[in-house]
């Protein structure tokens, strides 16, 4: 078996810090595959998270690599990305970094449209604090901060990313590990903000207190529970509520913010 | 015509900091720091450096970090309620230890406060507004040439410690327009980005240090492939849970500054040789108390002022100096009273400390000083 | 060492006119410092702006007892002249201040109603009473503001303000003749 992959790791720092079966490991080797097809030079590409389970990622990639505070990943890469344009900025997050604490600077970034790729590691819960709900718990689940079941509505952080402006949407999950390798590769190559939603589990916080606790039922359930958008897409409307729809969900062209910029330095006789 | 010119306190920090090589700014609009970041979206694309208008406090700093750290000199400004927001990642920035200029121009609070009104109440939150322990630098300017020339200093001094600085301006001088000469081009000082002394095969390590304890942290994008965390991390730059490892982190970090104390803390001693009284101030109070003093001494008063350019670290010997020498100190503060607890501190009782505190959104007159200063030389006959 | 005032309502340009006159004070080798207080609003509310001239440094920024003060609103009147020297001057916009308060040397100049009837519009009141102030106080001569405001305003306009400027200015003359 083919090991290319090992050289994107810092391999001092492995073994990883999470839990037996769950998703954010296969969730990182996806985005690691991703840019190893992109092409990506290690020296010229900067990984950048907020705070959480998946935003520990960071540190075990080879790259240059800035693990930020709660919430504030987006804004960081955006100074990172303003400052030098030439570099590849890739964001990891949580759906509690994301879509809580961060909500703010994720739909500005998308707005903005930086040149951003952003993959969110949905879990549907705070993992790292031990099991709270998060803007992506399910209504009627569990959480320790939800223990009569959830009444709060989940975000689609797909549509926000769309609605907000961003000009890559995509969603997968860690049980399709090629298919969201791919999307995360679409986010690379496309130039502007990319919004990769890769939805996997996490059997301690979330299965435990919701009767699956079992990772491979977990997995199954991600397979169960999403459909290849385009037969998504010839549901009837109550059978789309039931199940997430997977692939790419917007594709549009848009100047990026640094590309944008441009025109300002030039336009006030500046030399980029 | 004169080569003078007629210049804003807010505009000269924005000229000063583009002078020192800022590159990136990232900022939100808030009274009465705004004209600095319209100066700064105006002059940066003119240089070929890049502005953005963040949607928060907490964002501006944040996109400050990131461009600092991707090799740009950075700085951002706020004033009041932006302020407290942007107390979190200037945390950040402390224990990652990533150079960045904060701007705050004090306005009246708490809470929304007054907003066009002069006040110097962040005094305190300038120094711990972030939580944990960590130094902190912050210098205040009283004119406008000084703004000019500290917008540089708080950039040389954010390079050269690899540390947030705070240029704690108030409303008072920021909105001030005044006669201002800059100084020519090739007599400006810039400090320079450090670099790194090894290479990767050479076994660089982006959080060690020589003697001056400040790291040589690679830029982004120059093939180091270093790892940056807000955890407490040791020499490779990787978080540690190690108690021994945090212990001297938090050490180093307070050490690098007071190892180099007097490369960082600067006074003004005005009229003190043959003072038997002092006044102690700072920013834009500083002043109206040097008017006074001049008053007072224009009565047969031997006063003199000692004028903090440093707010922290505090000049603690440069008062204790002051304290020994004369029979009291008078300190004039736009608040409640915050600076006079640290003078009275360092005066270690070698005279009596007196509070002339101001807190109604309005700047001292130069009377309300000189009655001050009267009633403490009074009170010692 | 003279200390002016300049006070108004939001929009009528009190602290341009202010910056301006400080302007011309630093061109001409002169020490000059300008500061202003004004409320949330960017239109009507209270406007205040004040300029400090002299030969020696200025520290205390704001001014203690005017030489002169020009109020463009009634309120401003009220409110801001009491402190004048007592060779102080008071320069009133004749219309919108309908009861000028008991000041002994006090201008009434129709600034608004000048900038209207003379320039077209009541945008150029600043300047009228920019024109207006040079006469009176003398603090800075007239052809030094007159590059001042050239150089300030859009290019197209600088017609209509000089004209603003000049109608000002001999206003304030026929008064003081």
């Amino acid at each position: 078996m083919e090991r290319s992959f090992e050289k994107y790791f810092r391999q001092n720092r492995l073994p990883h810090m999470w839990c037996p079966g769950c998703g954010n490991g296969i969730v990182t080797k996806a985005v690691i595959m991703a840019i190893e097809k992109a092409g990506f030079s290690q020296d010229n590409t900067v990984i950048v998270s907020g705070i959480g389970c998946s935003s520990r990622a960071s540190g075990y990639m080879d790259f240059d690599t800035l693990h930020t505070a709660h919430g504030r990943a987006i804004p960081f890469a955006t100074g990172v990305k303003m400052a030098n344009p030439d570099l590849n900025v890739i964001v990891l997050t949580g759906d509690g970094d994301c879509t809580a604490i961060g909500g703010n600077h994720f739909i500005h970034g998308c707005r903005r449209n930086v040149d951003l790729t952003v993959v969110l590691f949905n879990n549907n819960i705070y993992g790292m604090t031990g099991g709270q709900a998060s803007p992506m718990t399910p209504t009627g689940k569990k959480a320790t901060t939800a223990p009569y079941g959830a009444i709060d509505r989940p975000f689609d952080a797909c549509k926000l990313a769309e609605a907000a402006g961003a000009t890559y949407v995509a969603r997968s999950t860690a049980f399709h590990v090629q298919h969201l390798a791919d999307m995360i590769k679409g986010g690379l190559d496309s130039h502007g903000f990319s919004f990769i939603e890769a939805m996997c589990q996490c059997p301690t916080a979330f299965g435990r207190n919701n009767k699956m606790a079992d990772p491979a039922k977990m997995m199954m359930a991600l397979r169960d529970g999403v459909m290849m958008k385009a037969a998504w897409d010839k549901l009837p409307a109550e059978k789309q509520a039931e199940r997430f729809p997977i692939g790419v969900l917007c594709q549009k062209e848009y100047i990026d913010y640094a590309k944008a910029y441009d025109t300002v330095i030039e336009k006030a006789g500046g030399r980029a | 015509m004169s080569k003078a010119t007629l210049m804003q306190g807010n505009e000269a920090v924005a000229l000063g900091a583009i002078e020192a090589g800022v590159r990136f700014f990232g900022g939100y609009p808030i009274t009465p720091s705004t004209e600095i970041a319209e100066k700064m979206a105006e002059l940066l694309p003119e240089v070929g450096g890049r502005f953005v208008q963040m949607e928060d406090e907490i964002a501006s700093v944040g996109a400050v970090l990131g461009a600092s750290l991707a090799g740009a000199k950075a700085l951002t400004a706020t004033s009041g309620p932006g302020f407290s927001l942007k107390q979190e990642l200037i945390g950040y920035a402390s224990e990652a230890e990533i150079p960045a200029v904060i701007v705050d121009v004090q306005r009246v609070g708490p809470a929304t406060g007054q907003p066009t009104s002069p006040a110097q109440g962040d005094v305190m939150q300038a120094r711990w507004g972030t939580h944990g322990d960590h130094p902190m630098i912050a210098i205040s300017p009283w004119t406008v040439r000084e703004c000019f020339d500290m917008g540089i200093e708080a950039v040389n001094l954010a390079e050269r410690f690899r540390q947030p600085v705070i240029l704690l301006m108030d409303e008072i001088v920021g909105h001030l327009r005044e006669r201002v000469e800059l100084p020519e081009k090739e007599d400006i000082v810039v400090y320079p980005r450090r670099k790194p002394k090894k290479t990767r095969e050479e076994g660089y390590q982006p959080y060690a240090v020589g003697d001056d304890l400040v790291p040589d942290i690679a830029d982004f994008g120059t093939g180091y492939r270093i790892h940056v965390t807000g955890l407490i991390h040791d020499e490779t730059g990787f978080p540690s849970g190690s108690p021994a490892v945090t212990r001297k982190a938090i050490d180093r970090l307070h050490q690098k500054i007071m190892i180099a104390k007097d490369e960082v803390v600067k006074t003004e001693s005005l009229l003190l040789d043959d003072a038997e009284y002092a006044v102690v101030a700072f920013g834009g109070t500083a002043r109206t108390a040097y008017q006074a003093v001049l008053d007072a001494r224009r009565k047969g008063v031997k006063i003199g002022m000692l004028r903090l350019r440093t707010i922290w670290p505090f000049a603690a010997e440069a008062v204790y100096e002051v304290a020994r020498k004369v029979k009291g100190i008078l300190v004039p503060e736009l608040n409640y009273g915050q600076l006079v607890g640290e003078i009275e501190r360092a005066a270690k009782g070698a005279c009596p400390v007196e509070l002339l505190a101001k807190y109604n959104a309005e700047i001292f007159t130069p009377a309300e000083i000189e009655e001050a200063i009267m009633a403490m030389v009074g009170g010692n006959k | 060492m003279s200390e002016m005032r300049f006070s108004g309502s939001g929009g009528q340009g009190v602290i341009t006119c202010a910056i301006i006159l400080a302007q011309a004070a630093v061109a001409e080798g002169k020490n000059a410092i300008q500061s202003q207080a004004y409320g949330p609003a960017a239109r009507g509310g209270s406007s205040k702006a004040e300029v400090i001239i002299s030969d020696d440094a200025i520290y205390h920024p704001h001014v203690e007892a005017p030489d002169f003060v020009l109020a463009m609103t009634q309120e401003a009147a009220d409110k801001y002249w009491h402190d004048l020297k007592d060779d102080g001057i008071l320069l009133l916009d004749e219309n919108l201040v309908p009861n000028p308060p008991a000041f002994a040397k006090t201008i009434r100049i129709p600034i608004t109603h000048i900038a209207v009837s003379d320039i077209g519009k009541a945008l150029f009141a600043n300047i009228v009473a920019l024109g207006a102030t040079v006469r009176i106080t003398g603090a800075v001569s007239y052809d030094v503001v007159a590059k001042c405001v050239a150089d300030r305003v859009p290019p197209a306009t600088v017609e209509s303000n000089m004209k603003a400027l000049k109608a000002g200015y001999d206003a304030a003359d026929a008064l003081m003749k």
